[in-house]
């Protein structure tokens, strides 16, 4: 199998390179996407049995639950395979997802409580999707606090990768004790958030806008993989004519 | 289309306007960290670049 | 090939770690006292009546042992670390990852146990029946346990660092917030009278998958923080 175009995608020149040139395609059907996901979610979309057009806040608060959890998942795996295979653009990846997950995991909590406030009467509820977003948050925090607090570059990589993987293997066990303790204390109050009875005009719109926020975080990514390249080859040769372009 | 109804959301206004203006903040001003953040790595690097062209 | 073997080597860190931190034994009882002050904020808080005070008695405890168990977490690898002690166990040739469970345990023993030992008689300040006592140990042993452990990955990967103690204490408390979810529920179980098989069962998984997992996290952490 023939290895170089990985390795040629790896090298920074050319990842630079690439990188700007990709992010546009990321950004625009992006951009679409999120359009017509507001549009059918906003207007074309029926108002819920149960919620009313309250429920149309699903429409934002879903995919930023999802993105959150996807970009996690996405800078472990970077932050595995730097650690594991010493390959520093795998570490820049997982540098510049953090803030933006993290970004995502408060979307989510803020237009979770957004939503449980006309549902059920206030504006926090202990319910356990919202308060497993809560220590995701956490845990992203823990990584940009830990990526600040070392000032070489290669020693606070490769600590991050360490809790990043400590992280996402906790994250499993951190739902479950979440929802069994959730469980445990319910009482009358059924949680009715994300669960509005889902038809499929009520459905494509989600769909759209989760594609659409998946391909907006690739383009961030590219552009803030660029920022990191660059920062990361201080002195190389290469930047004189790579900036140029 | 009624523009009354629509901007009123079925009474839920208040909650659904501010989420999703929220989202679009958020979603505007992370591109906008990004692409300052790009800028500001390129010029330093020239700047650097610069620096050491001169010396040498 | 080291002359010692991995198990006497881990044997001798045990024996060295202990000896040391009970010379400085005012180090040992900082978590302890902490762990009553915290019991003691309790009541002033919310009410002198011990009917009230059994309501929350157990999330309360296991807390402040909790924070308690935090707090110690900064004497385990400070004093090594900067006497060089740390990166001539580096260098010694034996398995990193069975040293650090031995300064592990080591560290248990000298912070995590004492909280144990203390927690019946501060669970009584709370109104903890007796019948309720013997599950409050276990949970809170079981649960240092993981604290110590997850706690020395904390420690490794935040060594030397400045403000590194606050940052420890945010990278772990998420990591240890399921054991508080099952020690607490397992004694409020017991304080209501029923046995708490369920949450001790969960408690003690976590610990044993946290016990062997940890070494291999800490040595990595260890390698990282050192080079």
């Amino acid at each position: 199998m023939n290895w170089t175009w990985f390795h040629k995608l790896a090298s920074p020149p050319h990842f630079y390179r690439i990188a700007g040139r990709l992010a546009p395609w990321f950004g625009w059907p992006a951009f679409l996407l999120i359009v017509v996901g507001l549009y059918g979610g906003l207007v074309l979309a029926p108002a819920d049995y149960q919620q009313g057009d309250g429920f149309r806040i699903l429409y934002v608060h879903a995919p930023s639950a999802w993105m959150s959890m996807f970009i996690y998942s996405t800078l472990a795996i970077a932050a595995g395979i730097g650690l594991v295979w010493r390959i520093k653009l795998a570490h820049a990846v997982a540098a510049a997802s953090a803030p933006v997950g993290a970004w995502f995991a408060f979307l989510a909590l803020a237009t979770g409580s957004l939503w449980g406030k006309p549902m059920w009467g206030t504006w926090w509820v202990w319910d356990a999707r919202l308060t497993s977003e809560l220590i995701l948050l956490f845990l992203y925090m823990g990584l940009i606090a830990l990526r600040a607090s070392i000032d070489e570059r290669e020693r606070a990589d490769r600590a991050c990768a360490v809790l990043a993987l400590v992280g996402v293997v906790n994250l499993p066990i951190i739902h479950y004790s979440v929802y069994w303790w959730n469980t445990l204390h319910q009482g009358s109050t059924i949680t009715k958030i994300g669960k509005p009875s889902i038809t499929s005009d009520m459905l494509w719109p989600l769909l759209v806008m989760m594609v659409g926020f998946t391909l907006y975080f690739a383009a961030i990514l590219m552009t803030r993989l660029r920022a990191e390249v660059i920062r990361r080859e201080r002195d190389a040769s290469w930047l004189r004519e790579g900036l140029a372009r | 289309m009624n523009w009354t109804e629509f901007l009123a959301m079925g009474g839920y206004a208040a909650f659904v306007w501010p989420s999703f203006g929220l989202t679009l903040v958020v979603l505007i001003q992370n591109i906008r960290a990004a692409r300052r953040l790009h800028a500001t790595a390129r010029e330093e690097a020239l700047r650097r670049l610069d620096a050491g062209r001169t010396q040498s | 090939m080291p002359r010692t073997s991995a198990l006497q080597a881990m044997t001798l860190t045990y024996r060295r770690d202990l000896v040391l931190a009970f010379r400085h034994w005012e180090q040992v009882a900082q978590p302890v006292v902490f762990f009553a002050m915290v019991t003691t904020l309790v009541p002033l808080a919310l009410s002198p009546e011990l009917n009230e005070l059994r309501q929350v008695a157990g999330g309360m405890l296991w807390i402040a042992a909790l924070l308690a168990a935090l707090l110690g977490l900064e004497f385990l690898y400070r004093a090594d670390h900067t006497d060089g002690t740390l990166e001539q166990m580096l260098l010694s040739g034996q398995p990193l990852g069975l040293l650090a469970a031995a300064k592990t345990a080591a560290h248990w023993t000298a912070c995590g146990l004492p909280l144990v030992l203390v927690s019946p008689l501060l669970a009584v300040t709370l109104g903890v029946p007796t019948e309720a006592l013997c599950t409050l140990m276990l949970s809170l042993a079981l649960g240092t346990g993981i604290l110590s452990a997850l706690g020395a990955v904390g420690a490794a990967l935040t060594l030397g660092l400045r403000r590194g103690s606050v940052l420890l204490s945010l990278l772990v408390l998420p990591l240890a917030m399921p054991a508080l979810i099952f020690g607490a529920r397992a004694v409020d179980m017991a304080i209501q009278g029923e046995v708490a098989r369920g949450p001790l069962l969960l408690l003690g998984a976590m610990c044993v998958l946290s016990l062997t997992l940890a070494p291999f996290a800490v040595a990595a952490a260890l390698r990282i923080s050192l080079e």
